[in-house]
């Protein structure tokens, strides 16, 4: 039953764009979001709330970008590449910092996340400051593409993305590897007792987590064609936390669910009102008062007793 | 030697008062409620829009500009009474107990909000009025000429320092607010209203938020986004200095402001990173920062 009503709904997407294209880029950047907020529920499953995954968004599209300016521009191999970087920034990051726990490791993040910005900002000469760098639209296996046929591609295989990764992180998350995470939430030193490496189960999930960051940060890139500071910025964070929490991070489809609600609300809110963040953030208090199990709570009902 | 020195000195001391009044609220109130407000920035900000409002409204009105110095106590005294108990009673309080990311999203949505309120309110256009760092005038020191305002700022600064102290130290309130501190249900138990303390330590918390940007606001003015910035500077010296040590953060403050005078006079292009960069090797190596109690591990 499930599965049928997720297979319509990404029929629905991918039909949605043909009605209305307008839509199109309002769905690719709410996808692209849902992959860095899949990363960052996927932390939260073993309590870890990282106030700083929007480094690996902004590292992975920068990297993007970069890779662009140095002659590269084959769209599959710079997708790889990107993702390559930002997995290789966890690697090195999350080697550091998956030993802190709670209140520090949100800081520690925070701190890393808004250095990355600083440089971003500041050094000029690489990163072209505050106007940030282009990106230019790739050749797609050696054919040359128009702007909207392009976007066309990238949408698509968002879309195929999303689903094809979508499964393979709850199968991730099934796995002995994924069920460690909330166990490590709950009782840390019982699972090191039973002989199971905590350091080496939150490394893997930091360095997934950030590689599907660094897959919403290249995509995002593509989709807006410019990559700018903001994108470390310390709220872009707390915005991927929140589409997570929003979403429900019980589940794989709570992040793009989350993602694509706050999307579409927000290009349905901003021809009413701009007072957006008022909306967002009163929605956010009223999701955790009453709703903790996010959006998705609404659709899957859990089996067994709830606390 | 001393033509570099002195102005250096003073410059890290102004920089860091400015940077202490961001912080200290933050500390203290984590010290007391244990939560960890993401929405400090924003009562920094709002301090700043108020005080830069009343300070405009004073000068249009020609009225005495030594009022301006009145107004910038009086607003962050406005913002607490109003916006501290208010914010305590509806939000923080549910939070008491629950999960860190619990404190952090409210605190984060709550950000958002006043982010946006205060759009509506004060408008997006920048505001700024420098009576009062008019009023004071410059003096010369060691052969370079000197804003008075950054004096005050550092005697404020100081000032703030030893009134805390004082009030924690040597007062009955500053008594029950350490036994709380100390074991919030024994607290409870021999009859300390808790409520009453909490909400007390996070319009206090509110007041030095608000009173910073009041106090910034003649130098630098006050814009959207501001709170934004504040914020995480305000975390990472709170962080420095240990999450809830007061003269912690003081020292952080210290540290914080040098680092970013050092690198605006030798390396301009990385001040804003100074401060993350501190922060960074701090808490790698001190996780609990440089004057938090290391407590064993929570299971």
């Amino acid at each position: 039953m499930r599965v049928v009503l997720a297979a319509a709904s990404v029929v629905v997407l991918a039909i949605l764009p043909m009605f209305a294209p307008w839509l199109q880029f309002v769905l690719t950047l709410a996808i692209a979001k849902g992959f860095a907020a899949l990363g960052v529920a996927i932390l939260l499953r073993a309590g870890l709330i990282s106030i700083g995954h929007a480094m690996f968004f902004a590292a992975s599209a920068y990297g993007v970008a970069f890779l662009a300016a140095r002659g590269i521009g084959d769209f599959a191999s710079l997708l790889v590449l990107s993702v390559v970087i930002a997995a290789l920034t966890g690697v090195i990051v999350g080697a550091f910092l998956v030993r802190y726990r709670a209140i520090f490791f949100a800081m520690l993040n925070l701190a890393v996340s808004m250095v990355f910005y600083s440089l971003f900002a500041k050094l000029y000469g690489i990163t072209g400051g505050s106007d940030g760098m282009a990106v230019p639209i790739p050749s797609v296996f050696g054919m040359v593409l128009s702007e909207p046929a392009f976007k066309d591609v990238l949408f698509y295989l968002s879309l195929v993305l999303m689903v094809v990764i979508g499964l393979g992180i709850h199968r991730y998350l099934d796995s002995p590897l994924g069920h460690a995470l909330s166990a490590v939430h709950t009782n840390e030193v019982r699972l090191e007792y039973l002989g199971i490496p905590v350091w080496a189960v939150l490394l893997i999930a930091y360095v997934v987590s950030a590689a599907l960051a660094g897959l919403g940060g290249a995509i995002a890139g593509f989709a807006i064609g410019r990559v700018v500071p903001d994108f470390a910025f310390w709220t872009a964070s707390g915005h991927l936390v929140l589409v997570a929490v929003l979403g429900g991070i019980g589940g794989v489809p709570g992040a793009f669910i989350g993602a694509l609600f706050l999307e579409l609300l927000h290009t349905a809110a901003v021809t009413v009102t701009d007072a957006w963040n008022l909306i967002v953030g009163a929605a956010l208090i009223a999701v955790i008062m009453f709703m903790p199990k996010g959006l998705y709570g609404l659709f899957a009902r859990e089996k067994g007793a709830e606390r | 030697m001393s033509n570099t020195v002195i102005p250096l000195l003073l410059d890290s001391l102004a920089s860091a008062a400015l940077i202490f009044f961001a912080a200290v609220g933050l500390t203290l109130v984590f010290s007391v409620l244990r939560v960890l407000n993401v929405a400090h920035g924003s009562l920094y900000s709002i301090g700043a829009y108020v005080a830069a409002s009343i300070c405009l409204f004073i000068a249009s009105r020609q009225l005495s500009p030594y009022l301006s110095f009145v107004a910038l106590l009086f607003s962050a005294v406005f913002v607490a009474a109003i916006l501290g108990p208010l914010i305590e009673r509806t939000l923080i309080r549910w939070t008491y107990g629950k999960s860190e990311a619990v404190q952090i999203l409210i605190t984060f949505g709550l950000f958002l909000m006043l982010e946006d309120l205060q759009r509506m309110v004060f408008g997006v256009q920048s505001l700024y009025e420098d009576a009062p760092v008019r009023l004071l005038g410059t003096s010369q020191i060691g052969g370079v000429v000197y804003l008075n305002y950054q004096i005050f700022l550092i005697g404020m600064a100081v000032l703030v320092v030893i009134g805390l102290r004082m009030l924690i130290r040597h007062t009955r309130l500053g008594r029950l607010i350490t036994a709380v501190v100390a074991d919030r249900e024994m607290a409870q138990s021999i009859g300390i209203d808790t409520n009453r303390i909490f909400i007390l330590a996070f319009s206090l918390g509110v007041f030095l938020a608000a009173l910073g940007g009041a106090l910034a606001m003649p130098t630098s003015g006050v814009a959207p986004g501001l709170g934004a910035d504040t914020m995480v500077l305000a975390f990472a010296v709170a962080a420095i200095g240990g999450l809830g040590q007061i003269e912690g953060a003081a020292v952080a403050a210290l540290i914080v402001g040098l680092a970013r005078v050092l690198a605006i006079y030798f390396v301009p292009s990385l001040d804003a990173v100074a401060p993350y960069a501190a922060m960074l090797v701090v808490l790698l190596i001190r996780p609990y920062g440089l004057f938090g109690a290391v407590t064993a591990r929570r299971i």
